[in-house]
């Protein structure tokens, strides 16, 4: 077991070593550089870009650059914002928990959803209710989120008027009630999605498992649906139910800053539009970075539950 | 003579597809109702997009500042006109054009290049292989939309960029996909047997892998259309897409936060474009992987 983490451990490092070449190198693909969006402005003199650029290290080989972005990385320093020239790290840092409140929660409330309406459908498989769960899920899969978004925030927060219509809490008033009510509104919209998929794969991997002697068994020997379900099927249908947790997470993080743009909510996302906005190379790179990071740990942490599920998994690493 | 074969019979006959693998394609794809609905829909589309310059009731530019804000089925609009006046019927068939045309051409981007990718790692093997499939790797580990805003916001909008960016950032699933079908075949019993009843690589290549790995890769590659039209959305919606005056889907609803203070209908109509557009990929990519593949057909 510890040499199968460690050798995955190795692999999530080759992989984000890989995401910042490919990230610091589009950077520098950008016409006229980093700084292409300042010598457009009459403002800013050719001596100031020079200033800027020796400032920020521009001016030396890319290669050099690039190594001593990742030792800073390492070592906490991410770089000066280009935008108002404060630490990369805490912008970007002090993001993350907003981030985090509505992914986490989007996630756990498709979760409960999507393994129900999955294992409702299998359980009536090729009734009216699969087919239905079906085309719900796939046409909650086939909704522009930002356009959904948009039509709840019309629907409930300025027609029926129930709900704020975004930030994550009101000034002056950061009160649980509060800061519940703002979240309710994107959590369930960024959910749709991810409860969609989640509705998918639980089906299919209970099919699966339904048809297996076991559960005939189960059955045959006098236990009730519930227990069979939940105790004999279910449990066979973590593997790959957390294997899609981990699978999942760029569509998470993806949906995260959709969601966080339309409703005004003050995590990554929204960074990343007004960083994007300002051209402020380093935050985008940063939160490029953050990003990966989410994915790759996420996988990793959803190859080490599997590990620890299923013993034929970690045997076969060894 | 009785024994002489035309030639055009031995063509036909290379050509086909094996005999096991065609009947009931298209009876099991009318089966998927909502595939076949799709179908339609996505014909409806097309052909209104396609024909928009005839079809279209007026030019997408055309501006009549007296006439703003029409509701749908207003007198000369269909369905209403925007805060410059123009006709929201016209703009949503040009529209079309574009956000359709994007969906397409990324898709066709994402099969040559993930084709090329995972072909060239699965035959050459080696370091090759270990280079190509850890890019593909790492290319997963971007969150798409933050990878393709990034890019986005550097170059120069347009069609062809757009579709580009799109199939460049969305090619992983397929070369995954080609890669693992070619390490299968290459190993599967009837290719081995073809092979020893002295059949020639193209023929092989034809008739052996080619509908063995059609069907995965024609539903990956439906999935993608579908999937490069919400991205394209997306990238408009926030202005760094196709740019007005032309119309994309996206770029219509730019200022749907405000049209729902003002008329409502005016952001609601491209949503359901583009929903409908999706939804029609992604429903005929599901009747294809039943009709295609009874292996993966929902049980």
């Amino acid at each position: 077991m510890r040499r199968y983490v460690a050798a995955r451990l190795g692999q999530a490092a080759v992989l984000l070593l890989g995401v910042s070449v490919i990230g610091f190198a589009l950077m520098h693909l950008a016409p006229g550089g980093p700084l292409a969006l300042y010598t457009l402005n009459p403002t800013v003199t050719a001596q100031d870009i020079e200033r800027v650029k020796h400032l920020f290290g521009l001016d030396q080989p890319v290669y050099v650059q690039y190594v001593k972005w990742v030792y800073g990385f390492l070592s906490g320093h991410w770089g000066y914002s280009f935008f108002g020239g404060r630490s990369v790290a805490p912008i970007v840092l002090e993001r993350i928990p907003a981030t985090l409140e509505l992914m986490g929660s989007s996630l756990l409330l498709a979760l409960a959803m999507g393994v129900a309406i999955g294992i409702w459908a299998a359980v009536r498989r090729n009734t009216l209710v699969d087919y239905g769960t079906a085309t719900v899920a796939m046409l909650a899969l086939s909704l522009p989120t930002f356009w959904f978004g948009l039509l709840a925030i019309y629907v409930f927060a300025q027609v029926l008027g129930w709900l704020p219509a975004g930030g994550i809490e009101t000034t002056g008033n950061g009160s649980l009630i509060d800061r519940l009510t703002h979240l309710l509104l994107p959590m369930l919209v960024l959910a749709l999605v991810l409860t969609a998929q989640w509705s998918r794969y639980t089906r299919s991997a209970m099919i699966d498992i339904l048809t297996q002697d076991y559960i005939r068994t189960a059955r045959a020997k006098g236990l009730g649906p519930v227990r069979v379900l939940v105790g004999h099927g279910l449990r066979a249908a973590l593997v790959p139910l957390v294997t899609l947790a981990g699978l999942q997470l760029p569509l998470l993080v993806g949906g995260a800053l959709v969601t966080e743009t339309v409703f005004s909510w003050p995590g990554m996302g929204l960074l990343f539009i007004s960083a994007l906005d300002n051209r402020d190379y380093p935050v985008l790179m940063a939160i490029l970075m953050v990003g990966a990071l989410f994915v790759v740990l996420g996988n990793l942490a959803a190859d080490i539950a599997v590990a620890l599920i299923d013993p034929r998994i970690r045997l076969s690493h060894v | 003579m009785s024994d002489a074969v035309a030639p055009g019979k031995i063509a036909a006959d290379i050509v086909a597809p094996p005999r096991a693998y065609r009947p009931g394609v298209v009876r099991r794809f009318v089966r998927h109702r909502l595939a076949v609905l799709g179908v339609v829909l996505i014909a409806l589309l097309g052909i209104a997009s396609v024909a928009a310059p005839y079809l279209a009731p007026y030019d997408p530019d055309e501006i009549d500042i007296g006439a703003r804000y029409a509701p749908p089925l207003a007198e000369n609009h269909l369905l209403g006109s925007d805060d410059l006046g123009r006709d929201v019927t016209t703009r949503l068939m040009y529209a079309g054009r574009i956000s359709l045309s994007v969906g397409v051409a990324a898709m066709l981007v994402t099969l040559v290049v993930g084709f090329a990718i995972g072909a060239f790692a699965a035959y050459l093997g080696g370091w090759v292989d270990t280079v190509l499939m850890r890019l593909t790797d790492v290319m997963l580990c971007f969150p798409s939309v933050f990878l393709l805003l990034f890019v986005a916001a550097f170059v120069a909008p347009s069609l062809t960029s757009m579709a580009l960016m799109i199939g460049l950032t969305c090619w992983m699933e397929i070369a995954r996909i080609v890669h693992a079908q070619i390490l299968t075949l290459k190993q599967a019993d009837f290719i081995a047997a073809a092979e020893m009843a002295g059949a020639p690589a193209w023929r092989i290549v034809l008739r052996q892998i080619l509908p063995n790995s059609l069907a995965p890769i024609l539903v990956a590659a439906t999935l993608n259309t579908a999937n490069a039209i919400l991205l394209e959305s997306y990238i408009s919606f926030l202005g760094y897409g196709i740019q007005p005056p032309q119309a994309s889907w996206g770029n219509m609803l730019t200022n749907a936060q405000s049209d729902f203070q003002v008329d409502p209908w005016l952001a609601v109509f491209p949503g359901l474009a583009i929903t409908l557009a999706v939804a029609s990929f992604n429903f005929i990519g599901d009747g294809l992987r039943d009709a295609l593949d009874p292996r993966l057909r929902r049980r």
